[in-house]
């Protein structure tokens, strides 16, 4: 049984739809990468399997069980965590309290010191106000505050934004510490190159539907490129 | 009566405001919402008091620890059935709703109790009475002491839940963003439920007192509703300790007003309330800041 | 397509209102005085009604503090009365006088966010009532009769109460028909709609609120005036009372928050449960409060707005129609 399974989902703002009719499958222990132009509906799709967005129509099982209508709060608690877009830190909170505040119940390897070894950058800065920090500090933190509650699917919502290129670099590096603890990751990357490079499945969306899927390594780029723009490939 | 003596007094009385406004602090800062049921609600509290005072002969002090675990229902029930739909449905909604209960507050309790004015001086013990002479001119009532140490005490508790505990970090965060506390596994609705229910309960420990120290009637929440906007506005809007601060500036302001005219104390509070308001958000401010710039 | 103002509805209510109006003015030459009386309050209360519709309906202003101006027409009658001019010349000076106070306080009020703004209203009614009640020449806190009404035989009193009342009502309620309709109206409803977006396309606007402020400021002073010269005893703990505020919400609400049409439903329903419910006391508040209550949670548009979509109509023409004009007497489809 596949961990995640998205039917036929429909997501909507007002009259806007953002997501129509997409449906996939995410196995325990894989790496895929969800890319898209901007505006393709990657995020609300994030969004909606976190259940920080509730659907117009269509279903998203976790484990068999139908959550669709679950509040994002208990979807935590059953290992589902997401990073959002922008970082969203309470700025207020120091980074161990913006850490501890979410956790639930849920056993695993993470905890504030493990967090705090697969991100060095932020041991100095413990006791520190969340929005002291630099772009890239904070999304270490966003980071590790999903992963304090020991997540089974972990969804990244661009990690990449608004970061220098070196910076991205030390959090893949710190992801790929994540990610040898077996944690099931949905990463949405605008840098396709990176994206090809950690996945394992891509998933390419335009206009809100799914228009390429399919192991990282059996499609070559220019493929990619066209779902990507929506470019008619000469026959 | 002395100025010194009458800052003193201030000090008291406004220690006393601090607590009506400190449920109204906590919701605004949590909620951005300011609740015109809150003088009601303290106004029931002052009520649940009298009556179990008035079955059972027990004391104020006693009757209010009865009183207070129904108090916190009733703060449940008020934010899941109104506040939180009033909540999602716009700015003034909110407003608008607790402006209807509090009508609704005030009548019911009319109607179960009559017009008249009760007090629960007479339950508190030697508390109401109590008073020492510190210097020449200065006096000191027990009551006053009192609900000085209980605001400090209040006050203090709730800057350490905040603080230091994982709930009041919760409800730090869901108050700065609740979409993302939501993600983290923060069950928004909880963390508001929760907050109203401690609002209540302050709300109905400002009601004991109002009850200690003067009379209530049914319809004597929205003078307490005034006062307790009015600490909380002076004091600086979302911040605790500011309100505590506010209150006891109120207080002070009535009890020199009074100096000036005994039918001047109230409208001393007003008009510093008044003055806080232009100065602050009336554009007075900014007009003074660029003229020393 | 076309975009047109007048509907064939909004054209015979025009007619119909017309109609009423003058049914209206004949009224004290049929009814007794008694009856004429309770016209004048519920033409106080479509007054007010429409006044604080004028605020929160299409300005987002909610005040929970209008009583200040009611109170301020209300003494300002007797206080000129009391200085000796006509009593009927008074009251038009008190409504100016409660107008020209309200622009000094929309200087600062209009800055307030939501709830300072509610309370802030409310807390200057306090000051304004504290004030008046230190004056022993109004009465103090006992209250002031305007005896000097008493010059006038009963029948006429009311009478010509009643068509003041009737000429205030219909100059409020044109006045903000014409404002409505007028470019001011359609930046109103761009700034109920969406603050931010209606200012960045330039529509001014702290000017559209401080009219719509300054508006109600003279109209509630009007209703004022029309309640001492219709009960003849004022006392400061009534006419500067938050109750007058919880009667103009519920009114509001119920009738329709940001229709035309609905305030004046509000109002005859308020007139027509007073009225039935003269001795319910307590009881028939709490009614009041706790529909109020049910109407911003549940109904936010209020009885006329939930008619208005259902049916479709519109009696008053402040709004905008889209009309197909393909294939005679196409749909009309209803915009804004």
């Amino acid at each position: 049984m596949s961990l995640l399974r998205v039917e036929d989902l429909d997501c909507r703002y007002g009259l806007l739809q953002a997501v129509r009719g997409v449906s996939f499958e995410i196995e325990q222990g894989e790496i895929v990468a969800l890319i898209g132009a901007n505006g393709a509906g990657k995020s609300t799709l994030l969004r909606a399997v976190a259940g920080a967005h509730r659907p117009h129509a269509g279903r998203v099982r976790f484990d068999g069980a139908d959550i669709t209508r679950m509040p994002a709060h208990r979807r935590v608690a059953l290992g589902i965590a997401l990073v959002p877009e922008g970082r969203r830190l309470f700025g207020s909170l120091t980074v161990e309290e913006n850490l501890r505040v979410g956790g639930t119940r849920r056993r695993g390897p993470w905890n504030v010191q493990s967090v705090l070894d697969v991100f060095p950058l932020l041991k100095d800065r413990r006791r520190q106000p969340a929005a002291t920090l630099s772009g890239g500090e904070q999304q270490a933190v966003a980071i590790g505050r999903a992963l304090m509650s020991n997540p089974r699917l972990l969804l990244l919502d661009e990690v990449s934004l608004g970061l220098a290129p070196v910076v991205v670099d030390s959090v893949y590096r710190s992801l790929a510490g994540v990610i040898k603890e077996g944690t099931t990751v949905v990463l949405v990357e605008q840098d396709l190159t990176r994206a090809l490079q950690v996945a394992g499945r891509v998933i390419c969306m335009l206009e809100g539907r799914v228009v390429l899927q399919g192991a990282a390594a059996s499609l070559d780029r220019d493929r990619v490129v066209s779902a990507y723009f929506g470019l008619k490939r000469s026959a | 009566m002395t100025v010194a003596n009458a800052v003193l007094q201030g000090i008291f009385l406004g220690a006393f405001y601090a607590v009506l406004a400190c449920g109204l602090s906590i919701m605004f800062g949590l909620m951005r919402i300011i609740n015109l049921a809150h003088g009601d609600v303290a106004v029931l509290g002052a009520y649940i008091v009298f009556v179990i005072v008035d079955r059972t002969g027990a004391s104020a002090f006693v009757a209010f620890a009865i009183a207070l675990p129904v108090m916190i229902v009733l703060g449940y029930l008020l934010q899941l059935t109104i506040l939180e739909r009033a909540l999602k449905a716009g700015i003034l909604t909110p407003l608008l709703a607790t402006f209807g209960l509090s009508i609704v507050i005030q009548n019911l309790l009319q109607l179960v109790f009559s017009p008249d004015v009760h007090s629960l001086g007479g339950s508190a013990g030697g508390l109401t009475t109590s008073s020492w002479q510190v210097a020449s001119g200065l006096t000191v009532s027990a009551l006053g002491i009192a609900v000085l140490v209980v605001a400090l005490v209040v006050f203090g508790a709730l800057q350490l839940f905040l603080s230091r505990t994982r709930a009041g970090w919760r409800m730090r965060a869901t108050a700065e963003d609740p979409d993302a506390a939501e993600l983290v596994g923060i069950n928004s609705r909880g963390v508001y439920a929760r907050a109203t229910a401690i609002a209540v309960a302050v709300a109905a420990l400002g009601g004991l007192f109002l009850g200690i120290r003067s009379v209530f009637d049914p319809v004597s929440g929205p003078t307490q509703l005034i006062f307790a906007f009015e600490a909380v506005v002076i004091g600086g809007m979302g911040s605790l300790w500011g309100t505590l601060l506010g209150g006891i500036a109120l207080g002070v302001a009535q009890t020199l007003g009074a100096q000036i005219h005994p039918q001047f104390a109230v409208m001393a509070g007003h008009l510093l309330f008044l003055a806080v308001l232009i100065v602050r958000f009336g554009g007075v401010g900014r007009v003074l800041l660029r003229r020393t710039a | 397509m076309k975009v047109e103002r007048w509907s064939r509805t909004s054209r015979l209510s025009m007619i119909g209102t017309v109609a009423v109006v003058a049914v209206l003015a004949a009224v004290p030459f049929i009814l007794d005085p008694d009856y004429v009386q309770k016209l004048t309050t519920l033409l106080i209360l479509v007054l007010l009604a429409a006044m604080w519709n004028a605020l929160a309906g299409y300005g987002g202003l909610l005040s929970v503090g209008q009583q200040a101006f009611i109170g301020i027409g209300a003494y300002g009658t007797v206080f000129f009365a009391k200085l000796g001019v006509t009593p009927y010349v008074a009251m038009v000076m008190a409504v100016l006088l409660a107008g020209a106070v309200s622009v000094p306080i929309s200087l600062f009020a209009l800055r307030l966010r939501a709830a300072q703004f509610a309370i802030g209203m409310w807390v200057i009614a306090e000051v304004i009532s504290i004030i008046v009640r230190l004056d022993s020449n109004l009465g103090a806190g006992t209250g002031i009769s305007l005896i000097e009404l008493n010059r006038y035989a009963p029948n006429f009193r009311q009478a010509y109460t009643f068509w003041l009342a009737l000429v205030f009502t219909v100059i409020f309620l044109a006045a903000l028909f014409f404002l409505l309709r007028s470019s001011l109206g359609t930046s109103l409803q761009a700034i109920r709609d969406d603050e931010d977006a209606a200012r960045s396309l330039g529509v001014h606007v702290a000017a559209r609120k401080r009219l719509l402020f300054v508006l109600a400021g003279f109209g509630c002073g009007a209703a004022g005036v029309l309640i001492v010269a219709n009960t003849l005893f004022i006392e400061p703990g009534s006419i500067f009372s938050v109750q007058w505020s919880a009667y103009m919400i519920f009114m509001v609400l119920v009738g329709g928050l940001g229709t035309f049409e609905g305030p004046i439903l509000g109002a005859i329903l308020l007139f027509a449960i007073q009225t039935t419910f003269t001795q319910g006391g307590p009881w028939y508040l709490v009614g009041l409060g706790a529909t109020a209550a049910l109407f911003a949670l549940a109904l936010p548009r209020g009885l006329w707005g939930a008619v208005e979509e259902r049916l479709g109509v519109r009696l008053m023409p402040v709004g905008y129609r889209v009309v197909e004009l393909s294939g005679g007497g196409g749909d009309e489809k209803r915009a804004a």
